[in-house]
């Protein structure tokens, strides 16, 4: 039995889980840069990259003050190992092909959106004030990956079938998106994280409503769903990702500046 | 200088008299520094110079891409891989804006991007060289960047309109990016341990003469300046631009108390510049023609990109066509 977490390890718990979240999906579209479909999508994927990983820094930055062993932001992202990783398993799934990140964005942003909507009236100024800052940037992401979910999913037979593929090969790892655990419970009971009923029914709401304009198949409610982030259980994707991610500050323990 | 060699056609530069009076008026029109816009009447070698040039410049911007996404995973801060981010992304733009200034000219995207697949088409011979350590990510912003924009604050007064535009606003982004270099050589030159000072170093041993090189052939080699200059799609020589790019960067040097790797650099208290040594032009020749280390894996990558991109580009289309359809219909 785990000790229960005091009020501020509940809170900095939850911060991480953003940051990370964040942060993998952005090094996920890092790995496109010059890969893209078009040159207007190489300046978009960056674009939403970039603003992922802006918030991930204002949550670690706020983390670190929370932390008790005083450690920074870039030591909470670039010195954490995968187990002390918590960003939601979706977000470390591969590339795969542009339907796969595409529908891999989509499920995020949408669960990012109301995530934000909930977090920009809570009773912390910080928390407030960084949510509503990136609600303005997840607002734009979510309008572009679901514009592209129903452009694949209704365009030509072969982007249709390849969506269909992506939509369901992914949901697996959405149940996580709307599975609270105990942090997030309590947490959401001070208005310090989303109610959790209302962000599985805005969830599920809106991603039939995009999948069904897309001509998409509606995924199975009772599916199967992996669960695990919020114990630092990953798949075996996230500990490759942080080898290249973390590997200067890993290799040049000594350097203090970079 | 993204644009290397730029083919224009003319073994010579007519006179005045010599032109037609269409060619005439459009002279006179350069020789006075009016912009040339994409509706008035141009010499076809002029367009087609233009269109090379101009699509050399925007494939470097993305192929440019590539060296800098060999590192945006691995940047070693939030900080710094932001802004490598930022970076790339404004790249994308330019390359996007360049395409665009190039399509004003009447050529299309697609086929210029399928000449540079095909190895007809140029970039800049820099990225031709590989990213190897971090620090590469100071050196490319420091010395490239700032080699670009010493051939292009001189572009933003090309002859051609959108071109000249084009360059305006990718100047001040250049300028930025070029600044973050350098910072990111400093601070490890500074604060940094031995092993990051090692880094630099090799850093700029590496990438010293292709940066030199980006300028192009020396002016007695460079059988197209004297057309591109007439038309003012260049303004200054290869040799004075590269010139003046050394000039302003060895005293940056020093600053940061690195060495360049030419035993012959020193200033010449007689001329007002620094001499430097020869450049190995085999080389250069060789980068050029697709041999240097890693000509071969840049364009497939873009390839590959593209090629697989098909099936998502022609899906958009559909999806937009069918749209259009909807909207026709329900009028």
């Amino acid at each position: 039995m785990t000790k229960a977490l005091t009020q501020q390890q509940a809170l900095q718990e939850y911060l991480l889980r953003l940051a990370d979240s964040n942060l993998i999906i952005s090094q996920r579209l890092c790995e496109l840069c010059g890969k893209a479909p078009a040159v207007e999508e190489e300046m978009a994927l960056m674009n939403v990259a970039l603003d992922l990983v802006g918030q991930a820094r204002n949550w670690y930055e706020y983390a670190a003050d929370l932390d008790e062993a005083k450690r920074d932001a870039d030591t909470l992202a670039f010195r954490r190992d995968a187990h002390d990783y918590r960003n939601l398993l979706l977000t470390e799934q591969p590339n795969g092909d542009y339907a796969e990140t595409m529908a891999r964005q989509f499920y995020f942003d949408v669960w990012h959106y109301f995530t934000l909507l909930s977090l920009i009236d809570a009773p912390d100024e910080r928390i407030a004030g960084i949510a509503a800052k990136a609600l303005k940037e997840v607002t734009y992401h979510l309008r572009r990956s679901s514009a592209w979910v129903k452009r694949l999913g209704d365009g030509t037979e072969e982007s249709h079938q390849r969506m269909e593929v992506a939509v369901e090969s992914l949901w697996r790892f959405t149940g996580e998106l709307i599975t609270p655990d105990q942090v997030e419970l309590d947490l959401a009971a001070k208005g310090l994280a989303p109610n959790p009923e209302q962000l599985a029914a805005d969830w599920k709401g809106m991603v039939k409503e995009v999948l069904t304009e897309a001509t998409l198949s509606l995924q199975d409610d009772d599916a199967w769903m992996h669960l695990g982030s919020k114990k630092g259980i990953h798949t075996e994707h996230l500990g490759l990702i942080l080898a290249e991610m973390q590997f200067l500050q890993r290799a040049y323990p000594d350097a203090k500046t970079w | 200088m993204y644009a290397q060699l730029v083919e224009t056609g003319s073994k010579r530069v007519k006179t005045l008299e010599e032109m037609s009076p269409e060619e005439r008026t459009f002279q006179e029109k350069v020789d006075a520094e009016i912009k040339i816009e994409p509706k008035n009447w141009m010499p076809d070698a002029y367009r087609k110079t233009l269109v090379r040039q101009i699509s050399q410049h925007a494939h470097s911007e993305v192929v440019g891409m590539l060296p800098e996404g060999n590192w945006v995973t691995r940047a070693p801060t939030l900080k710094r891989k932001l802004q490598l981010m930022a970076k790339i992304q404004d790249e994308a733009g330019h390359g996007l804006y360049l395409y665009s200034a190039m399509e004003t000219l009447g050529a299309s995207r697609d086929e210029e991007i399928e000449k540079l697949h095909q190895g007809k088409a140029k970039y800049s011979s820099i990225f031709n060289y590989p990213t190897l350590n971090w620090s590469d990510m100071g050196a490319v912003g420091w010395l490239v960047d700032g080699a670009a924009i010493v051939n292009q604050v001189v572009l933003q007064r090309t002859s051609y309109g959108p071109y000249s535009r084009a360059m305006v606003r990718i100047c001040k982004e250049e300028s930025f990016h070029q600044r973050q270099g350098y910072q990111i050589l400093l601070d490890m030159m500074r604060e940094g341990t031995e092993e990051q000072k090692a880094m630099v170093q090799d850093s700029i041993n590496r990438l010293w003469w292709p940066a030199l090189m980006m300028f192009g052939p020396s002016d007695e080699d460079s059988p197209n300046s004297q057309q591109s200059m007439a038309w003012k799609i260049k303004r200054k020589s290869n040799d004075e631009l590269r010139q003046m790019f050394i000039d302003q960067t060895v005293p940056q040097l020093e600053f940061l108390g690195c060495t360049a790797p030419d035993p012959d650099l020193k200033w010449n208290e007689e001329t007002g510049h620094y001499d430097f040594g020869e450049i190995d032009w085999s080389e250069f020749y060789e980068v050029l023609k697709g041999n240097g280390p890693c000509n071969r894996e840049r364009i497939a990558t873009r390839k590959k990109a593209i090629d697989e991109g098909t099936w998502v580009r022609q899906a958009a289309k559909a999806y937009a066509d069918k749209k259009q359809q909807k909207q026709r219909d329900a009028a």
